[in-house]
């Protein structure tokens, strides 16, 4: 296992860039795309940081977290996107300026943090807690800071990004059947929000979270 | 101090505005069109030399030192900018914040000109050029901090010329994103497609052609000569970057750093080809995009 491979490296830096391009757009269909588009990232980091030793449990769960990542949620947003009449994400309670520096403010405290955290295991690059960490924290900024629905939604899948990418690289010796448990929890999330954002768009004309406050009972 | 010394600096002098050629060349081919010569540019500029300059009554020196201050600060910074591997006349420790300065030297006088015409019309586009290139200078700034801190060497062309494969291989995702943060500032600084139109003279939204509307004759040539030098300089940092070649045979480098801004113009003229203006309150985003990547490659260089 070579720690300082250039391609692990390159992996990171494009994984903190689709964090930025998802603080930064306002497209909700771009949004998406990149959220898969890190999946992908995410499922090849297990595959090139332990391609010396490359066993089947490794390879099958990489693969299925990319076809979920990739493929599955990707088709459940866009269906939802489909129904309800939004291409963009308007009105952030945080504009998309500020956002992209908030961004690499949470990367710069990851980063501090990072060096900062004793771990039991040698994780499979420097790099690599400060991404997982600046991706969670990317995540909770987007639950926070946006307003449709399915923009938290896809706040919360970075959010589980991170903790993924915590995950295969500090821990490689996880139980197959934890993580297998864990794409399974985040797939019946994900479908559970997909049919919420549908209801909530039938029920309201709009994704907008903000116009719920406005319930009275 | 030598001859070969003065290489880079003519060589700039000579190709610059072959560099736009490029890029209206391939832009032409885009559409659909043949496309102006390669050389038009030359012959541009000679023409307009030949015409006489007519002056508004209302404006003052401020409006006649502008053409004079933006081609002298674009000649000057062909001083301190390196050719391949052959290193600047001027080469110093600081260097690139002269660089810095006298392209913001040249900004600023562009912007009193455009002020000192008294029209509304040159002065939204310096208050909009004022705007976005105070967001394009961190992001150019930081950029060369991490180029500083890489190979720590204060002057741009040891800087540049230090950048060699090796740096590649061992600092890759930091170099792309200070490339593509280089990039942005000069599609920024040089008003190119998706922050400004450089074709267009009649729209609301444009910014450098706007400012320099009441130039004509050998004041407008002068400033478009600045501006063409102005691309050289910032193109020359980004493949300057980009083509790591450096041999230590000064011919071979240097025709590797020539086709690496050829190919950049060609880039370019793709680049106007296939992107539409971002609207204006999209470019902010986009320039503290490029800071955002350049702080980003400090971050990854300094851990």
């Amino acid at each position: 296992m070579t720690t300082e491979s250039p391609w692990l490296d390159t992996l990171m830096a494009l994984i903190v860039f689709t964090n930025l391009r998802l603080l930064g757009s306002s497209r909700l269909g771009a949004c998406i795309r990149t959220v898969a588009l890190q999946g992908v990232f995410l499922g090849l980091l297990p595959l090139i940081a332990h391609s010396n030793d490359l066993d089947w449990r490794i390879v099958l769960l990489a693969f299925a977290g990319m076809a979920l990542k990739a493929g599955v949620f990707p088709w459940l947003f866009f269906r939802a996107l489909r129904g309800a009449k939004v291409r963009r994400e308007m009105e952030p309670y945080v504009g998309y300026s500020l956002s992209l520096l908030a961004g690499i403010a949470s990367f710069a405290v990851a980063l501090w943090v990072g060096s900062a955290l004793e771990l039991p295991n040698r994780a499979i690059s420097p790099l690599l807690v400060p991404v997982a960490l600046s991706t969670m924290l990317v995540g909770l900024f987007v639950i926070v800071s946006r307003r449709k629905a399915l923009t938290q939604a896809l706040g919360y899948l970075a959010f589980e990004n991170g903790i993924y990418a915590f995950g295969i690289g500090i821990a490689h010796e996880a139980p197959f059947l934890v993580e297998a448990g864990i794409l399974l929890d985040v797939f019946v999330a994900v479908f559970v929000m997909g049919i919420a954002i549908f209801h909530i768009r039938r029920e309201f004309d709009s994704i907008d979270t903000a116009a719920l406050s406005s319930l009275r009972d | 101090m030598s001859a070969a010394g003065l290489a880079p600096p003519l060589l700039g002098l000579a190709l610059a505005p072959l560099l736009l050629g490029i890029v209206s060349r391939t832009k032409a081919l885009f559409a659909g069109r043949r496309g102006a010569p390669l050389l038009q540019p030359y012959h541009d500029l000679a023409r307009l030399l030949k015409k006489g300059a007519v002056y508004s009554p209302t404006t003052t020196w401020a409006f006649r030192a502008t053409p004079v201050v933006t081609l002298a600060a674009g000649i000057a910074v062909l001083f301190v900018l390196p050719f391949g591997s052959l290193p600047a006349l001027l080469a110093f420790d600081g260097d690139f914040l002269l660089f810095a300065a006298l392209l913001a030297a040249a900004r600023f006088f562009t912007i009193v000109g455009a002020f000192d015409t008294a029209s509304s019309f040159p002065a939204l586009g310096a208050s909009r050029e004022a705007t976005f290139s105070a967001l394009a200078e961190p992001a150019l700034l930081l950029s060369v901090a991490v180029l500083t801190y890489l190979t720590g060497s204060l002057s741009l062309s040891t800087m540049l010329g230090a950048i060699t494969g090796l740096e590649w291989r061992q600092a890759g995702p930091a170099l792309v994103l200070v490339a593509a943060a280089l990039f942005v500032v000069l599609l920024a600084e040089c008003s190119r497609i998706p922050i400004d139109d450089p074709g267009t003279h009649l729209e609301l939204t444009m910014i450098h052609e706007v400012m320099v509307l009441d130039h004509g004759g050998p004041d407008l040539a002068f400033v478009l000569y600045g501006s063409a030098l102005k691309l050289w300089a910032l193109a020359a940092l980004v493949a300057g970057l980009l083509v790591p070649v450096r041999t230590g045979q000064v011919a071979l480098d240097g025709l590797a750093f020539l086709g690496g801004m050829i190919g950049l113009a060609i880039v370019l003229g793709v680049v106007e080809s296939t992107m539409a203006r971002l609207r204006l309150h999209r470019v902010p985003q986009l320039l503290v995009g490029a800071s955002a990547f350049a702080v980003l490659a400090l971050l990854l260089a300094l851990r």
